[in-house]
């Protein structure tokens, strides 16, 4: 007991154990109080049919599917706008982190106002005022039709869509039509994807364009001037000279802010987009159980978050092992 | 650093969980410990219950009824313009305030979404939920909930707008229909459809204003929830006059209070009280004329007054808690006549057994 270590190693193990018979005392004291309340508890209800239809996405999904499938369902909703999220709000972010260094006065105080709208108003008001504006445009009827097959009204954006058809070995390039309530075929966009999507990027963007400044002032100046005067060009000094050696600044920062992205993504519910938690809402209303469906919903954001987290960690450490190998 | 450090860490720790499970426990409700402070009647089979009354016993203890309501329902639960919450659902509430505390003001309300409702129930926070709860197998066992009695007979239909032409459910096929997540109608809907080889596209907003708004902006072309409730909405449209509430229903809805299972005492309260109002109606007692009726000779008058066979005591309450109800609140008629009838939904099967409609409950005998 004397060593050191053997302390450390002591200690550890009697953390783990203390935190896992907190975490199995409150679960037996859940299961008696289910028990008491006569609220069914377990995760049989997984199997069960849904009941409950799912507007529609690019995974299938009928009333007559389990509960999983519904949850698959949610979860792949989640990862399609927060995936895609992620990737316009790095650029967009990186842009306007570049435009509040610009020499160009118009462009940095446009993108400091943008800075400022974003950070400083709820995410869930900006989101609201996405989806309000995408219910102001036209209805399907008077629908604006700025290239032909594309139409755009207040049910969503219809675009062409390539599809096989059966007993023939080519695709065709099946046209949105306006038909009965609205149009048919194609492929569509839906307002509240959209609007989640602008509201995720566009608030994720204004805080990473300020880590990416911050990355920016970091590198020292006399980098810039060097390359300067061996005579790069402006676009080659960020590309190749100060954007590289900011990057193991910006990082770490900006993981959390996609991950932020990421967990944001479920006020989708305020919206009617049916991501994980949406679907989690319906299914633990309908089988009342409530434990289980949240504790399904958390496991798959703390491995969502986790994969995203390593990832981007896995990055940094090879972004700063070839900045080592070069100094 | 020395071992016995680690077992006072551990100490500590059970410490702690022990804290933390009756943290738990409390939120329960099972601890009984204020059973001598309540005023039940006499013998010994009523103190040995006591402690099987948790729900009662805070209700008494706090000296107020939780009542679990919507965000906003005309006719069956919202403020009116003085803060002060009406509706069918709202005068249950009221009627077990009178019958157990002899005051029916004795109710405070928390408004629930259709998707935090039984969670609310579940955890103890309202003691009775009366919010256009369509009672239903699923909620009953699955979920738990004791429905003791029916309210309201309802079911789910479509509001659409005048201009889509639509006159039936099935002229919907293709349409993008609004639904609230955890209501029946979300089932209802995709049953029928499904049923009836159609298709439609869910849009599904959690609270009711929201969901509202995105029908009449256009969002969709129908909104599904119960026939009442959106009568209700559509008195509320910017032009009422634009939209139609189709008569058809597609399933069956009664509606009823919910309570947990755990206390056999509320339950009855619970039952007798929306039963007490029925029956009123049925006796022809009315708020105006109930004081006349403790002077009645009618024995079953006289049952319902408490001037003869003591059914109160046996309910744990005193004699007059019927009478107090009729008095307070009033019957089943004067309030489906205060609350419903001003949204222009006609009273339809929800009259009584002998007017033609199936409101039909056990006799006060």
């Amino acid at each position: 007991m004397s060593d050191p270590r053997t302390r450390a190693v002591v200690a550890q193990v009697l953390v783990v154990v203390g935190v896992a018979a907190a975490v199995s005392a409150v679960a037996v004291q859940a299961v008696i109080n289910l028990r008491a309340r006569g609220i069914a508890s377990g995760f049989g209800f997984l199997g069960r049919a849904a009941g409950f239809e799912i507007a529609p996405g690019p995974l299938e999904f009928t009333s007559r599917d389990t509960y999983a499938r519904a949850l698959l369902v949610g979860l792949h909703n989640t990862l399609r706008v927060s995936l895609l999220g992620i990737v316009l709000a790095t650029l967009l972010g990186t842009a306007v982190g570049v435009a509040r260094l610009s020499n160009v006065w118009m462009a940095s105080a446009i993108a400091r106002g943008y800075v400022e709208a974003m950070r400083n108003t709820p995410l869930l008001l900006q989101l609201l005022f996405w989806y309000s504006l995408s219910q102001a445009l036209p209805a399907p009827r008077e629908a604006l039709n700025p290239l032909p097959g594309v139409f755009l009204c207040f049910r969503g954006l219809f675009l062409p869509a390539l599809r096989g058809r059966a007993g023939y070995p080519w695709v065709a390039l099946e046209r949105p039509v306006l038909a009965g309530f609205g149009f048919h075929g194609g492929t569509s966009i839906s307002p509240e994807f959209a609007a989640l999507l602008v509201g995720l990027t566009t608030c994720t963007a204004a805080f990473i364009g300020e880590i990416v400044r911050g990355g920016i002032l970091a590198v020292d100046k006399g980098q810039g001037e060097a390359a300067a005067a061996l005579g790069l060009s402006r676009s080659r000094i960020l590309r190749l000279v100060v954007l590289p050696q900011a990057l193991p600044v910006i990082i770490p920062p900006a993981t959390s802010q996609l991950l932020n992205l990421v967990k944001n993504s479920s006020l989708a519910v305020a919206i009617g987009y049916a991501d994980l938690i949406s679907i989690t809402n319906t299914t633990l209303n309908q089988t009342g159980q409530a434990i289980e469906a949240i504790a399904l919903a958390m496991a798959a954001y703390l491995v969502v978050s986790a994969s995203l987290s390593l990832a981007l960690n896995a990055y940094n450490a090879a972004v700063l092992r070839r900045g080592g190998s070069r100094a | 650093m020395r071992a016995s450090t680690g077992r006072s860490e551990l100490v500590g720790l059970r410490g702690w969980m022990c804290a933390f499970a009756f943290v738990l426990s409390a939120c329960s409700r099972t601890a009984g410990g204020d059973a001598a402070s309540v005023p039940t009647g006499e013998g010994p089979a009523r103190a040995s219950a006591s402690s099987a009354t948790p729900t009662l016993d805070a209700v008494r203890r706090k000296n107020f009824v939780q009542c679990g309501v919507t965000t906003g329902v005309a006719g069956f639960s919202a403020p009116d313009a003085r803060g002060e919450w009406r509706g069918l659902d709202v005068d249950v509430c009221r009627a077990i305030a009178a019958a157990v505390l002899g005051d029916a003001r004795r109710v405070r309300f928390t408004p629930l979404t259709a998707a935090q409702r039984f969670t609310a129930l579940q955890s103890g926070e309202v003691d009775v939920l009366s919010r256009i709860t369509t009672i239903t197998f699923q909620r009953d066992v699955q979920l738990g909930i004791e429905f003791p009695a029916i309210n309201w007979y309802d079911g789910t239909t479509f509001i659409v707008r005048k201009s889509s032409g639509v006159k039936s459910v099935k002229d919907l096929n293709g349409a993008t229909i609004c639904v609230q997540p955890g209501t029946t109608n979300e089932v209802d809907v995709a049953d029928y459809f499904r049923k009836h080889k159609l298709t439609f596209t869910p849009v599904v907003i959690e609270r009711l204003e929201e969901v509202t708004s995105a029908y009449f902006a256009g969002r969709c072309d129908a909104f599904s929830q119960d026939q009442a409730t959106l009568a209700a909405l559509r008195a509320r449209a910017p032009n009422p006059a634009d939209h139609v509430v189709l008569s058809e229903l597609i399933s069956r809805g009664p509606y009823g209070p919910g309570v947990m299972p755990n206390d056999p005492r509320w339950i009855e309260i619970v039952r007798w009280s929306v039963y007490a109002m029925i029956n009123a109606e049925e006796l022809g007692l009315t708020q105006a004329t109930i004081d006349r009726a403790l002077e009645s000779d009618d024995p079953d008058v006289r049952r319902f007054v408490g001037t003869s066979d003591g059914f109160g005591p046996m309910l744990g309450l005193d004699a007059a808690w019927a009478y107090r109800i009729v008095k307070q609140v009033g019957n089943y008629a004067e309030s489906v006549e205060r609350n419903i009838k001003p949204l222009g939904v006609e009273r339809g099967v929800n009259r009584l057994w002998k007017d033609g409609g199936v409101v039909y409950v056990p006799p006060l005998r």
